[in-house]
């Protein structure tokens, strides 16, 4: 009877039991079948491989040769960063992206924080602020771009008829490469400023605003986002013991908000590292004008890369810097997020 | 304690309260100085659009396109553009839009009404092949979508619930691979769709944006907190691997697809520097590639520029009035790459 139980369970494969063992053998087992986990992973993997990891890994080793047109010319070793190294115009584009970083992080976290906190308390109609705020996340950088360059006009724009509106005279915006500090010190008379401390242009600075205008509403819904994950109790507490307003922002919110602080200081940055579009449509032409005082790293790259004149193992050169400065301040991210220094 | 202390509750009370609503007033002033930063450049881009060659060269600037309008001698209402303005004189200097002689006229005699040009948008979208951009734009960005969607969760699954050697060492490489920027292997993809004989294609355009690790990503850990239960359950009843997936797993991630879907959408469409690189003809060139030559290549049109500009941007803008609230959550999350 047995006997013929197990025989009518063996022929019966679509059984629960069957089922059961089978699955049984899959988890014991911690194999499931290989060649269907490939099967799922193909679409993406070839994807990934060919159009990612070939190409990060490529710009390795283009950075090595000699590379004019899309055709390889031959094994340089060194020499295209030898020549990096000793390239004025390399170095000064690397200087521009460094004035329009330290332009945009610190003014877009403080306004976008400064806004947060204000959005925070309770206020009526809290969505409508939120959506215009974002609302240029949502736009193309090249209209945003665009519609930017008219307002900074040097005879038309809107901007200067404010200036001029407000008694102050025109100033020439995109079309200026007077850095501003040199400008500023010859508004207050002094007629001699050091060249090295001449500053961003001011048609950088410009770039700069318009970067800090689109950006801005991103980091305000992040910064809400970590205000309103704060829990209440802290700041009940912090009012019994009767903290002032300013208290209770450097006490309770700041420490509390220090990830989230952290973590668009560094997506900030990472971002601004790569400004192309504003640079490519605003300024010029030729583009990273007046007198190349906007051309950033990634429009270098992209002008060595692309242009006629332009050699790729060199642009690759270049990218590699760039990355090296990107994943240096990602691995610094992680080391502060891991040791948790907050509270 | 501080001197309203001493005072009657009644005016301790009004005191806080005038003090608290003082300080209502100043945070909503500033909010609203906020609300106007953000929205005057849109404003000035659709005011710029509906204005006429002349008159963006009017300074000071109108805020609502303006016609001006003089009495011609057969007695009918002649719209006139302002050439020049004699302040000390009162006279103004007019030419009529319809062509003829420039004469002067007392400033009084001229009336002012607001007067859209609506014609600037079909101009401008007659001076390139706006359409063509628009079509390329809207196939890719279906393709792309449609090839996410599909490459993302076949692969999410496989990482989320199967077992096979070198899974987590695949899906950190995967994660390391997202920390790239764009720009660092751009020559390299470049030289590559050189070989495959796509450069200037839609392949280009398309292809190398089917598999998005992010998104991999995001479903992968939404995918892991879909109990284990429910997978045994449904094996046990003789379910496939594949129908747990689309019948049981897929359904239960509706909001992070649509999430993938938002942000895949708006990154595609606003996408630039690849598009850039990658065509050169306008029959695949993408709308946001197409925008910036006819921005080179205008000059001095400022209306027409702003014309392209705001129908460019409309389809997004509209849709973001529609469904903020997804759009804003989904491209916070995508920005979420640690």
């Amino acid at each position: 009877m047995v006997e013929g139980r197990l025989a009518r369970a063996r022929s019966d494969r679509s059984s629960r039991d069957w089922n059961v063992k089978r699955l049984l053998d899959l988890r014991q087992m911690r194999v499931m079948d290989p060649l269907t986990a490939v099967l799922y992973l193909v679409p993406a993997g070839v994807v990934v491989v060919v159009f990612r990891l070939v190409p990060i890994a490529s710009a390795f080793i283009l950075s090595f040769f000699d590379v004019k047109m899309g055709r390889v010319r031959g094994f340089v070793g060194l020499a295209q960063y030898a020549r990096l190294f000793q390239d004025p115009t390399f170095w000064s584009s690397l200087g521009t992206t460094a004035y329009y970083v330290l332009g945009v992080v610190p003014l877009s976290l403080f306004l976008s924080l400064f806004a947060a906190v204000l959005l925070n308390q309770k206020i009526r109609g809290l969505g409508f602020y939120r959506t215009v705020y974002f609302l240029p996340v949502v736009t193309s950088l090249v209209a945003v771009s665009m519609v930017w360059k008219w307002i900074f006009h040097p005879r038309l724009g809107l901007l200067n008829y404010f200036l001029a509106a407000l008694g102050g005279g025109s100033l020439q915006w995109l079309e200026e490469p007077r850095g501003i500090f040199e400008m500023m010190a010859s508004a207050v008379g002094w007629s001699w400023w050091p060249d090295g401390l001449a500053g961003p242009s001011l048609a950088l600075v410009a770039v700069i605003v318009v970067a800090i205008w689109r950006g801005i509403g991103y980091n305000i819904v992040i910064f809400l986002a970590g205000l309103q994950n704060i829990p209440d109790q802290y700041y009940e507490a912090a009012r019994i013991d009767g903290a002032s307003a300013r208290q209770v922002f450097w006490r309770v919110t700041w420490p509390l908000l220090s990830p989230v602080t952290f973590y668009v200081l560094l997506s900030t940055t990472i971002v601004s590292f790569q400004v192309f579009t504003q640079i490519y449509l605003m300024t010029g032409p030729p583009v990273g004008g007046p007198m190349g005082t906007t051309k950033v790293i990634v429009y270098y790259l992209f002008e060595k890369g692309f242009d006629a004149g332009g050699n790729m193992g060199y642009a690759s050169a270049v990218a590699l810097v760039l990355f090296a400065i990107i994943l240096s301040l990602t691995l610094l991210q992680r080391r502060v997020v891991e040791r948790r220094v907050y509270y | 304690m501080d001197s309203t202390a001493t005072l009657g509750d009644r005016e301790a009370n009004a005191a806080f309260r005038l003090r608290r609503s003082a300080r209502r007033s100043v945070t909503y002033a500033a909010l609203w100085v906020g609300i106007v930063v953000m929205t005057v450049p849109f404003f000035w881009m659709v005011t710029t659009s509906l204005k006429s060659p002349i008159e963006i060269l009017e300074f000071p600037p109108t805020w609502i396109p303006t016609g001006h309008y003089v009495l011609s001698e057969a007695g009918d209402w002649e719209e006139v553009y302002v050439v020049s303005r004699d302040l000390a004189l009162g006279t103004v200097t007019v030419r009529p839009t319809g062509g003829g002689e420039t004469r002067t006229v007392d400033s009084g005699d001229i009336r002012d009404r607001a007067r859209l040009r609506f014609g600037n948008y079909v101009e401008a979208w007659n001076q390139a092949p706006f359409a063509r951009y628009y079509f390329n734009t809207i196939l890719v960005t279906l393709f792309v979508v449609a090839g996410v969607l599909v490459t993302s969760s076949l692969a999410a699954y496989a990482f989320a619930r199967m077992r096979f050697w070198g899974r987590d060492n695949i899906f950190v490489l995967f994660l390391s691979m997202m920390m790239v920027p764009q720009p660092v292997y751009i020559v390299p993809s470049y030289i590559i769709l050189v070989k495959l004989g796509w450069v200037n294609t839609y392949q280009a355009l398309i292809v190398p944006w089917l598999a998005h690790i992010f998104s991999i990503f995001l479903l992968r850990q939404h995918f892991k907190t879909i109990p284990n239960d429910l997978y045994d359950a449904a094996i046990i009843d003789g379910c496939s691997r594949f129908a747990f997936l689309w019948r049981v797993v897929l359904p239960l991630s509706k909001a992070v697809l649509v999430a993938v879907v938002i942000f895949t959408i708006v990154g595609t469409w606003n996408s630039f520097l690849w598009p850039l690189v990658m065509t050169n003809t306008p029959d695949v060139r993408p709308l946001q590639v197409g925008l910036a030559r006819f921005s080179q290549e205008q000059g001095t049109n400022h209306e027409l520029m702003m014309a392209a500009a705001a129908f460019s941007i409309a389809p997004l803008i509209i849709a973001y009035f529609f469904a903020q609230k997804q759009i804003i959550q989904s491209l916070a999350t995508s920005g979420m790459k640690s």
